[in-house]
C-alpha cells in the first residue's frame, strides 16, 4: 500500500546499489532478532478501513447527539467551515517546520499573523508559535520564570483555580528540580488574595487562570500588585473566547499569559491535538521557549518572514536550552489564525456575548430549581459552578438518559475541597434556549427521582 | 508579489463569519470586567480565504513535491486520514463524557497501543506525549522515576552520542540530568571504548537513536545495551527512525527499555507545517509503573454476546501526566488508519522500501559527493554537500539551489559531526521516477557548483522569494503585525 | 587574524586587558569571525558580583550559535559594556575596543599566569 514500486524498479534498484534482495540491506543488523514474526492483522483496503471505522466512531455518542454541557478545559463550539476548507490544504498540512524560508512563507506568514492576533487579543507584546496545550504552556511558564531568576528564585505560587490537569503536569515537569509548588491548597473561596501572603523574594512566580476552573472571574490586581512588589512574575492563564469580551491581562499587568487555544475553532477530537497559547512582555521575548517567527526581507527586497531567535532552541543550545520544545502545534495555530482573521473584532466580541448570555441563563434557570445553589457569587463567562442536593456522579448517570451530559463531577478532581456535589456547567453558542429548558427540567426530575 | 497581511486587509465594519443573536434574555455584564477595545482584523469571508489560500501556495509540502528532509520521514500522509479523522464520531467527542459513551475511542487507543507494543517488542505503551520531544522528556523522566523509586539516587549520568539530535540533551537536563557525550568511531558507530568508561554506578542511561543519525545501524547495539545494563542503566532508544525497522527489528529485543515513537514520521500523519505531532512512549514490563497516565485498558473481558469494556487507567507508580487530557487523540486516529491499511505485512513492505529508496539515492550519488560512513545505510544517510575544487560552494547552496527544482532541500547541517552534511531521507513511498529526478539534479548541481558557483551561491532563482535575511530578523526582532505601543525595556 | 600584543588570552577566546587590579574582558577576534554576525548579547551576572574562574558572565549570539564567554580569572564585576546589548554588531567591529564586555576588580593575579600571550593564542588558532 502507498509503494509505488514496480518489480522492475525493485530489481534495477538492487542491482544499482550491488545486492541481490532487499534483505540484504539488512545484514548489519543483529540476526537473532531479525524479521520477527508480526501478530497483526494484514492490511486492508480504503473501502475496508473506512468502514471499519465508521463503525469504531459510530461506537461513540457525539455532541451532536448528546446536549453537551461539559466543559472543564474543553468546549464544544462551532467551527465555520472555512477553517477546515483552509485546513485541508495539502499546501499546508504536509509542510513541517519552515526550515527553509523560501518555500515556507505561507507558513511562516500565517503564524507571524497568529502571534499578531494572539498579542491583540492577550494584551501583550510578543507571542511565540504556539506549546502543545494549555497545560504544557502553564509548565513551560514556570519553567522560564524559573531561569528567568537563572534559578535563584525557586518557589512558584499555583492557583487552586487552575486546572487540575495543568497543576498536575507542572508537577511533572518539575519533579526533578529544586523548584518549590505553593499555594494549590489555599481555600477556594477565598479568591485570589488568599495566595497574597505565600508571595515573597523567593518566588519565580505566580500563576492563575481567567476565567478559572470553576469559572469565576477574578479581580487579580491586587495580588499582582503583591507579586510585582515582590518582583516575581505573574502568569495568567486563559480560555482565548472570553477574552473577546474580559480585559485582556495585558491591562491589568500580566507578566505572561498562556492559554488553552481550543475554544478558537478546534474540534473537541476527545482532548487532543489542541493548542497552547504562550505570550508574554517583550522583555521576556529572549527567554521564551518555542519557535518564534520573525519579519524581514529578502535578497529581491521582498517583506518575509523566518524562525528567529532560534539560538534560545534546543538544536543549537542542546543541554544548555532551557526546554526541549521543537514542534509545536503549527497546524491548530493556523486553524487558530483562520477563525480568528475570519470572526474578527465584531464576530469574536459577538459570539463571546452569545456564551455569556446562554450561561447566564442556564445558571438562573439551574439555581432556581429546588436544592440548587450557584457556588460561588463572582462574574462567570459560559462556565459556572453549582452546588447539587446530590452526587453529580449519579446526577450524570441519569441525565444521560435524557441524552444529556451533564457537567463536569468536580467532586472528583476537588474530592477534599468540599465540593462532592458540585457541577461545573459548560453553556457554548451550541445549545439552544430550548436545550436548557430541558436540562433544567430533566435535572428536577433526576433530583427528585 | 508578497502578500499583505490581515490587519492590512482589515476594513473597519467588515466581518467574515456570523453568530444568531441569543435566543435568551440578555444578561447583565458588569463593565468593570470588560474589555475597552479588541485589535483584531476585520474581514470578509472571501478575501479570508482567498488570503489563506494565497499563503498556501507560497508552500512546498509533500503535496507538491519531493521532500527528502532527513530524520523528518516525510512520506506521503494518505487522504483517507484526513476523513476518518473528521468522522464525527472522532471529532465531536468530548475527553471527559462518561467512558460509557466513548467506548469506540478508547478502544481505538487501546488497538493502537496493541500495534505499537507488537512492532516494538515492549510491554506497555502509553499514548499522551503530544511529540517527539515530548516523548523524549517522558522517557528520561520514566527512567529516573524507575531509578528513584530503586533508592538508587546517585544515577543522575545520561550518555547521549556526539551525532544525537539536540532534543536528546536538552530533554535530559531539563530532568536534572548531567549530560556526557560520547563520541562515534570511524564507522558511525558509538565508540565501545568511551562507553564502557562510562559505564559506572552513576550511570542513568544512555540515550540511543538507531538507526542513528547518520542513517546507520549501530554494529555494536548488542554490546552497547549489555554494557550499560550490566551497570545498572536504562537503555533509552529514539524512534525517530523507527520507519527504518518496522517489521525487521525490535527495539525491546535488541535491549532497549523504553522508546518513543513519532506517529507523525513513521504512521504517516501530516507534519502541519510544525505539528501536532505525536510522540507515544513504549517501555518494558519493568517500566510500565511508571508510564504517564491515562492509559487505554480493557477492565471487563466481556463475552461472546458481550463487547469488551474499555477504560482508561492510571499506572501505579506514574511519573504523572505531561498535558492535559488523552493525547493528541486526532493524530492517533490518523495512524491508526494508515497502520490498518497496510497490515503488519505491509508496514514491514514500508520499511524495506524506505531502505531500498535510501539505500538507491545513496549508490547513485556516491561518485559525485563524499559519503563520509559509507557502507549500506538505511532509511536515510548523510553526505557531505562540499568539494575541495568548489571551496566556495557550501551545503546550504546545494540545498537553496535545489528549491529551483522543485525539491525540497535536504537537512542541512545535521548531524553536527558532518562538516557540510546534507542529510537525505527519501521515504518508501517515492517512485523510482521521482529518485532519478532528484539524482540527476543533485549531479547536475555538483557540475554547476565547479562551472557556475554563483548560480549556487545565489539560488533559489525560481522561487517566490530569494533568500531571506535571517541576521536583519534577528536583530531587529520584529514579531508582530505592529509594534507595541507601550515598548517596555 | 588579530591578537593584540599587550592583551592575554584563554584558549576559550576571552581577552583580558590588565590596568593595576583591574581587567577587562572580551572575546576575541577570531570567536566573533567564528561566531559570524552577532545579534545578541545578554549578561548572567550584575555590577558588585564575585564570579570565579571559569564560570560563565555573558551569552553571546549570532543566528547560528550561541556561545557563553567565561571568567578568564576570578574577580568582582566593577562594571558591564550597557551599551552593548544595544548595539551587538559593535562584537564583530571592534571586538579589542568598544566591545569590551565586563570589568573586573582581579582577586588573585597569580591566575594571569595561567593565561596565554598573543603568539601563543595565534598559534592555538592556526591549528584549528
Amino acid at each position: 500500500m502507498f509503494l509505488p514500486h514496480t518489480d522492475a524498479d525493485r530489481e534495477a534498484m538492487l542491482r544499482t546499489i550491488g545486492v541481490e534482495k532487499i534483505a540484504d540491506l539488512f545484514k548489519s543488523l543483529p540476526g537473532e532478532h531479525l524479521f520477527p514474526e508480526l501478530d497483526l492483522p494484514p492490511g486492508v483496503t480504503e473501502i475496508e478501513a473506512l468502514e471499519e471505522l465508521q463503525h469504531i466512531a459510530d461506537a461513540n455518542e457525539t455532541t451532536g447527539e448528546l446536549i453537551s454541557f461539559l466543559g472543564a478545559g474543553a468546549y464544544n463550539h462551532y467551527s465555520p467551515a472555512v477553517v477546515d476548507s483552509i485546513l485541508r490544504r495539502g499546501e499546508f498540512y504536509t509542510a513541517y517546520t519552515p526550515y527553509q524560508p523560501e518555500i515556507s512563507q505561507g507558513t511562516l506568514q500565517a503564524i507571524f499573523e497568529y502571534q499578531s492576533m494572539i498579542v491583540g487579543l492577550t494584551g501583550m507584546d510578543v507571542s511565540n508559535a504556539s506549546h502543545y496545550d494549555g497545560a504544557t504552556a502553564v509548565a513551560e511558564a514556570v519553567n522560564m520564570a524559573y531561569h528567568n531568576f537563572r534559578g535563584k528564585r525557586a518557589k512558584i505560587v499555583l492557583s487552586p483555580g487552575l486546572h487540575p490537569h495543568y497543576r498536575e503536569t507542572v508537577h511533572t515537569y518539575t519533579v526533578d528540580s529544586d523548584i518549590l509548588l505553593e499555594g494549590e491548597h489555599t481555600p477556594l473561596d477565598a479568591g485570589p488574595q488568599a495566595l497574597i501572603p505565600l508571595i515573597d523574594e523567593n518566588t519565580a512566580l505566580v500563576a492563575v487562570q481567567y476565567p478559572d476552573f470553576f469559572g469565576r472571574v477574578h479581580d487579580f490586581s491586587k495580588l499582582i500588585e503583591a507579586a510585582h512588589e515582590a518582583k516575581a512574575l505573574v502568569a495568567v492563564h486563559v480560555n482565548p473566547l472570553a477574552l473577546g469580551l474580559l480585559k485582556p491581562p495585558g491591562d491589568f499587568g500580566a507578566d505572561i499569559v498562556t492559554g488553552e487555544g481550543q475554544s478558537l475553532g478546534i474540534p473537541l477530537s476527545f482532548g487532543g491535538p489542541y493548542l497552547g497559547i504562550f505570550a508574554a512582555r517583550n522583555k521576556y521575548v529572549r527567554k521564551m521557549a518555542g519557535r518564534i517567527v520573525g519579519e524581514t526581507q529578502d535578497t529581491r527586497g521582498q517583506r518575509g518572514y523566518v524562525l528567529t531567535l532560534s539560538t534560545r532552541e534546543q538544536h543549537i543550545r542542546r543541554e544548555r536550552a532551557t526546554s526541549n520544545i521543537c514542534t509545536n502545534q503549527g497546524l491548530v495555530a493556523l486553524a487558530a489564525a483562520v477563525y480568528m482573521s475570519l470572526l474578527g473584532k465584531n464576530g469574536l466580541q459577538q459570539l463571546a456575548e452569545l456564551n455569556y448570555h446562554k450561561a447566564h441563563y442556564a445558571a438562573e434557570q439551574i439555581a432556581s430549581i429546588e436544592g440548587f445553589e450557584l457556588a460561588y457569587a463572582e462574574p462567570f463567562f459560559n462556565e459556572f459552578t453549582v452546588r447539587c442536593p446530590k452526587p453529580v456522579a449519579e446526577l450524570n448517570a441519569k441525565l444521560l438518559h435524557f441524552d444529556i451530559l451533564g457537567g463536569y463531577d468536580l467532586g472528583e478532581a476537588y474530592a477534599n475541597a468540599g465540593l462532592e456535589e458540585h457541577m461545573l456547567i459548560a453553556v457554548t453558542e451550541m445549545i439552544s434556549r430550548e436545550e436548557i429548558d430541558h436540562f433544567v427540567e430533566a435535572l428536577t426530575e433526576v433530583t427528585n427521582a | 508579489m508578497p502578500e499583505p497581511t490581515v490587519f492590512e486587509l482589515s476594513s473597519p465594519g467588515r466581518q467574515g463569519a456570523y453568530f444568531p443573536e441569543p435566543d435568551v434574555p440578555r444578561a447583565d455584564i458588569p463593565k468593570s470586567i470588560m474589555r475597552d477595545d479588541l485589535p483584531l482584523p476585520e474581514i470578509a469571508e472571501v478575501d479570508v480565504v482567498r488570503h489563506f489560500t494565497r499563503l498556501s501556495q507560497l508552500n512546498h509540502g509533500v503535496d507538491t513535491g519531493f521532500y527528502p528532509l532527513g530524520s523528518c520521514t516525510m512520506k506521503y500522509n494518505p487522504k483517507i486520514n484526513e476523513e476518518t479523522v473528521r468522522l464525527a464520531g472522532f471529532a465531536n467527542i468530548h475527553p471527559l463524557q462518561p467512558i460509557e459513551t466513548v467506548q469506540g475511542a478508547i478502544g481505538l487507543m487501546y488497538e493502537l497501543q496493541e500495534w505499537l507494543k507488537e512492532l516494538s517488542g515492549f510491554d506497555e505503551v502509553s499514548l499522551q506525549p503530544a511529540a517527539g520531544a515530548h516523548g523524549e522528556l517522558t522517557g528520561v523522566l520514566i527512567m529516573r522515576a524507575y531509578h528513584q523509586a530503586r533508592k538508587d539516587h546517585k544515577r543522575v549520568k545520561m550518555l547521549i552520542p556526539d551525532s544525537a539530535h539536540g532534543t536528546n540533551p536538552a530533554s535530559s537536563a531539563m530532568s536534572g540530568l548531567k549530560i556526557v557525550q560520547l563520541p562515534s568511531d570511524a564507522r558511525g558507530n558509538i565508540d565501545m571504548e568511551a562507553l564502557c568508561a562510562e559505564c559506572d554506578d552513576t550511570l542513568a542511561g544512555i540515550m540511543i537513536t538507531n538507526p542513528s543519525t547518520l542513517g546507520l545501524f549501530d554494529e555494536h547495539l548488542q554490546e552497547v545495551c549489555d554494557c550499560v545494563h550490566e551497570a545498572g542503566g536504562l537503555v533509552y532508544g529514539d524512534g525517530a527512525n523507527f520507519n527504518a525497522i518496522m517489521g525487521i527489528s525490535r527495539p525491546a529485543d535488541c535491549g532497549a527499555d523504553v522508546l518513543h515513537f513519532n506517529l507523525h514520521k513513521t504512521f504517516a500523519t501530516p507534519h502541519g507545517g510544525g505539528g501536532p505531532g505525536s510522540g507515544p512512549v513504549g517501555v518494558t514490563a519493568e517500566l510500565a509503573p511508571f508510564l504517564p497516565g491515562p492509559i487505554a485498558a480493557v477492565i471487563d473481558e466481556g463475552s461472546e454476546e458481550e463487547p469488551p469494556l474499555y477504560s482508561l487507567v492510571n499506572p501505579k507508580k506514574s511519573i504523572g501526566r505531561v498535558k492535559a487530557f488523552h493525547g493528541h487523540f486526532g493524530i492517533m486516529v490518523r495512524a491508526f488508519t494508515y497502520m490498518m491499511m497496510l497490515g503488519g505485512e505491509g508496514l514491514r513492505a514500508a520499511s524495506e522500501h524506505a531502505v531500498l529508496n535510501a539505500n538507491y539515492i545513496q549508490a547513485r550519488l556516491r561518485d559525485t559527493y563524499t559519503i563520509p560512513y559509507d557502507r549500506i545505510c538505511m532509511h536515510e544517510f548523510v553526505a557531505e554537500g562540499h568539494w575541495e575544487d568548489a571551496p566556495g560552494i557550501h551545503a546550504l547552496d546545494i540545498s537553496k539551489r535545489l528549491m529551483d527544482f522543485g525539491i525540497h532541500p535536504p537537512t542541512n547541517y545535521f548531524p553536527l559531526i558532518v562538516p557540510e552534511a546534507l542529510m537525505i531521507e527519501p521515504t518508501e513511498t517515492e517512485s523510482k521516477e521521482t529518485l532519478d529526478v532528484f539524482a540527476d539534479t543533485m549531479i547536475k548541481i555538483a557540475e554547476e557548483a565547479l562551472t557556475n558557483p554563483e548560480l549556487l551561491q545565489t539560488a533559489p532563482h525560481n522561487t517566490p522569494f530569494g533568500r531571506l535575511d535571517e541576521v536583519k530578523a534577528a536583530r531587529e526582532l520584529v514579531l508582530c503585525c505592529w509594534l507595541p505601543e507601550n515598548k517596555e525595556e | 587574524m588579530n591578537f593584540p600584543k599587550e592583551l592575554k588570552y584563554t584558549k576559550n577566546d576571552e581577552w583580558v586587558r590588565v590596568e593595576g587590579d583591574d581587567g577587562t574582558i572580551g572575546i576575541t577576534d577570531y570567536a566573533q569571525d567564528q561566531l559570524s554576525d552577532i545579534v545578541f548579547v545578554e549578561y548572567l551576572v550584575d555590577v558588585g558580583e564575585s564570579i570565579d574562574k571559569g564560570e560563565a558572565f555573558a551569552t553571546v549570539e549570532s543566528v547560528k550559535a550561541a556561545a557563553d564567554v567565561y571568567m578568564p580569572v576570578t574577580g568582582e564585576v566593577i562594571a558591564i559594556n550597557e551599551d552593548l546589548p544595544d548595539a551587538p554588531e559593535s562584537i564583530n567591529s571592534d571586538p579589542y575596543g568598544e566591545a569590551w564586555l565586563i570589568k573586573i576588580k582581579i582577586s588573585d593575579p597569580a591566575e594571569l599566569d595561567d593565561l596565554l600571550d598573543a603568539d601563543a593564542i595565534e598559534n592555538l588558532e592556526r591549528d584549528h
